[in-house]
């Protein structure tokens, strides 16, 4: 692979225009029970300043991905560069760029929200007087001045979340991670970090966010690669997504017996103007198209005429969930 | 279903507690540039142990003082007092000697290993809390060495403790007869002994199970002070031969016949150049070892 070479090479290699880059990335867990194919060949490029997201349902690989880009774990394929660095070759040169906030709480339970803060300076080189005001100056902007002194296992969810945001941000890293940054949070607190992330994307701040929350991409992020089984599906934005996978309303009908094999061709649904795509799956009828008016109560006439009893029936407007579902053919699970 | 929820703009949510947009911006406009070398770093989390340490200084305080306390209070007060001929066997050495070298050894292993693991265990469970100085601009190795130099002083600081402690406590004319004729020996052995329990401790906390702990130091915890020589010198162990050998296998017997060497020259000891290899020997093997099951652990 000639051009991963050329790539890996040192100043002014093209992997330092982009902030994140890997070419087949790739984790296999061994294990005496078989070896777990977690991240089966990944290949991103996000740009400098770009609020990139990696979407995807629990199990789908985000976590493996943002661990090996931030030097935690270790590919067992592929390469990978975060800010024109190798993460396996030059992992500390990594390390000196990035902010990482994980899913799980790894604030530093033995010491105080300001001693996080201040300890986290001086590991990143600044001196005492400079960590100390670098941390009050993150303090306050992220309100957490009335807790200075509460010690991080006092925290709350959300008070814990924010000082990890700002225990990140503490050396201005080119590049800031965060793995499933809301999850488990109530709405509200959730609202009040998207405010905070875009604030930090405007200023230029390179952010790869991982989510299971559709509406969090949607809201957030500048790009979306929607992952699932170790593998991206699709990527680009939230409009190119939709418009790749037909932008579509779905309309599902679930039926308390099987759908008849051939029902749609008889009926000549496949062939009403606007419908693009008809499936049968099982019990469940799922129509895809652009022009639903009238469509769910046809399909209830269509059911009714047919012996079929209507158990429920829904509609999805284009959404990424419906995206997803053109995709992969699956329900989202998040 | 996905919803189209928008986030409310910032200022309208939360009232005081939303965070102003103008000072998180600051966050990225105003931001110190940092120049993080390897030392300024090892230097910050050596200094992150000493903060927690002396926060939990009381607790730290009296886990390193009752073991030496109870031992010499059991051993060189109440157990002369009731004449119960336990001693140094009629050669006038009084059991407090014999002690010193022994209660020291024994505080290395259990502050140099239980200072050092039991954070471990800590940082390893669920939340891998070791994420936070794992982050941190140096190699994972670095982390790993810096651990063992802070359990290796907690190890220092528990044996010195000893020494006034035995040398308060104790029956009249019961006191201990410490000569330090070589002071270069006695740093060699404290500084190598400090650092092998820590390494071991090291080891330890990333090769064993959090949940099976309790268990692996009840099984070796025990067997290690009770066997290493602590309350006699392994030349007594002659009259048991075949336990004098089989305690080689103990790393604690180096280390308390090593302080003997240093600190009561004149009672006995095990030829000094086996103290240095298995002490310094040890060391380098332990201490690798454990650099590396560190590593392994820490990055999957």
């Amino acid at each position: 692979m000639t051009t991963v070479s050329a790539r890996s090479g040192g100043q002014g290699s093209p992997a330092e225009t982009s902030a994140i880059r890997t070419e087949g990335l790739r984790k296999t867990y061994k294990s005496s029970r078989g070896d777990v194919q977690a991240v089966r060949g990944i290949d991103l490029d996000v740009p400098q300043g770009e609020f990139f997201g990696l979407l995807g349902p629990n199990g789908a690989g985000k976590s493996t991905t943002i661990g090996m880009l931030t030097t935690l774990v270790a590919p067992t394929g592929g390469r990978a560069w975060v800010a024109g660095h190798d993460v396996v070759k030059d992992p500390v040169a990594v390390k000196r760029r990035i902010g990482v906030v994980t899913q799980n709480n790894t604030l530093d339970m033995q010491l105080t929200v300001q001693e996080n803060l201040e300890f986290r300076s001086r590991f990143f080189g600044l001196s005492l007087g400079a960590a100390s005001k670098r941390a009050a100056q993150l303090i306050d902007a992220f309100g957490l001045s009335d807790r200075r002194k509460a010690m991080a296992d006092q925290l709350s969810g959300g008070q814990a979340r924010r000082l990890m945001i700002a225990r990140a941000l503490v050396h201005q890293p080119d590049v800031l991670f965060m793995d499933e940054p809301t999850a488990g949070l109530d709405p509200q607190t959730r609202v009040n970090l998207w405010d905070i992330l875009k604030v930090l994307h405007e200023q230029g701040q390179t952010i790869l966010l991982t989510t299971h929350y559709m509406e969090e991409a949607e809201a957030l992020c500048d790009k979306i690669a929607v992952v699932d089984h170790g593998l991206i599906l699709a990527e680009g934005s939230v409009d190119k997504l939709l418009a790749d996978s037909g932008a579509q309303t779905v309309v599902t009908v679930r039926f308390e017996e099987p759908v008849p094999d051939g029902l749609a061709e008889l009926t000549g649904l496949t062939e009403r103007p606007g419908v693009t795509k008809v499936e049968a799956d099982g019990d469940q009828l799922r129509v895809f198209g652009s022009d639903p008016e009238g469509l769910l109560g046809d399909l209830v006439g269509i059911g009714t005429a047919n012996g079929l009893h209507i158990r429920d029936a829904a509609e999805a407007k284009p959404s990424l969930e419906t995206a997803f579902l053109a995709l992969t053919g699956r329900e989202y699970r998040e | 279903m996905a919803t189209t929820t928008q986030p409310a703009s910032i200022g309208a949510t939360a009232g005081g507690d939303a965070p102003v947009a103008a000072s998180i911006a600051a966050l990225i406009t105003d931001a110190p540039v940092p120049h993080p070398t390897l030392w300024k770093t090892f230097a910050a989390m050596m200094a992150r142990e000493f903060r927690v340490l002396g926060r939990n200084a009381p607790s730290t305080f009296i886990r390193a003082v009752m073991q030496p306390l109870l031992f010499a209070f059991v051993f060189a007060y109440v157990l002369p007092k009731i004449g119960s001929g336990f001693g140094g066997g009629g050669t006038g050495v009084t059991f407090a000697t014999i002690l010193v070298p022994g209660l020291m050894g024994s505080m290395f292993l259990m502050q140099g290993m239980f200072g050092t693991t039991m954070p471990l265990v800590m940082e390893f469970s669920w939340q891998r809390t070791i994420e936070d100085r794992a982050l941190a601009p140096v190699p994972i190795r670095v982390l790993a060495i810096q651990k063992i130099t802070a359990g290796a002083i907690q190890a220092v600081i528990g044996a010195a403790i000893v020494f006034p402690v035995v040398y308060w406590v104790h029956a009249p004319g019961q006191g201990p007869h410490v000569h330090v004729t070589n002071w270069f020996l006695l740093i060699v052995v404290m500084v190598f002994a400090a650092t092998l329990t820590a390494s071991l401790g090291l080891w330890l906390g990333t090769v064993v199970d959090p949940r099976k702990m309790q268990m692996v130091f009840a099984v070796i915890l025990l067997p290690l002070t009770m066997l290493g020589c602590v309350y006699y010198p392994w030349s007594a162990l002659h009259v048991i031969r075949w336990l004098q050998i089989v305690v080689l296998i103990n790393p604690m017997v180096y280390m308390t016949e090593g302080l003997r060497a240093a600190l009561t020259p004149n009672l006995g000891h095990m030829p000094l150049w086996a103290i240095l290899t298995a002490l310094i020997g040890g060391t380098a093997v332990f201490g690798s070892l454990a650099v590396r099951t560190f590593r392994n652990r820490v990055v999957n």
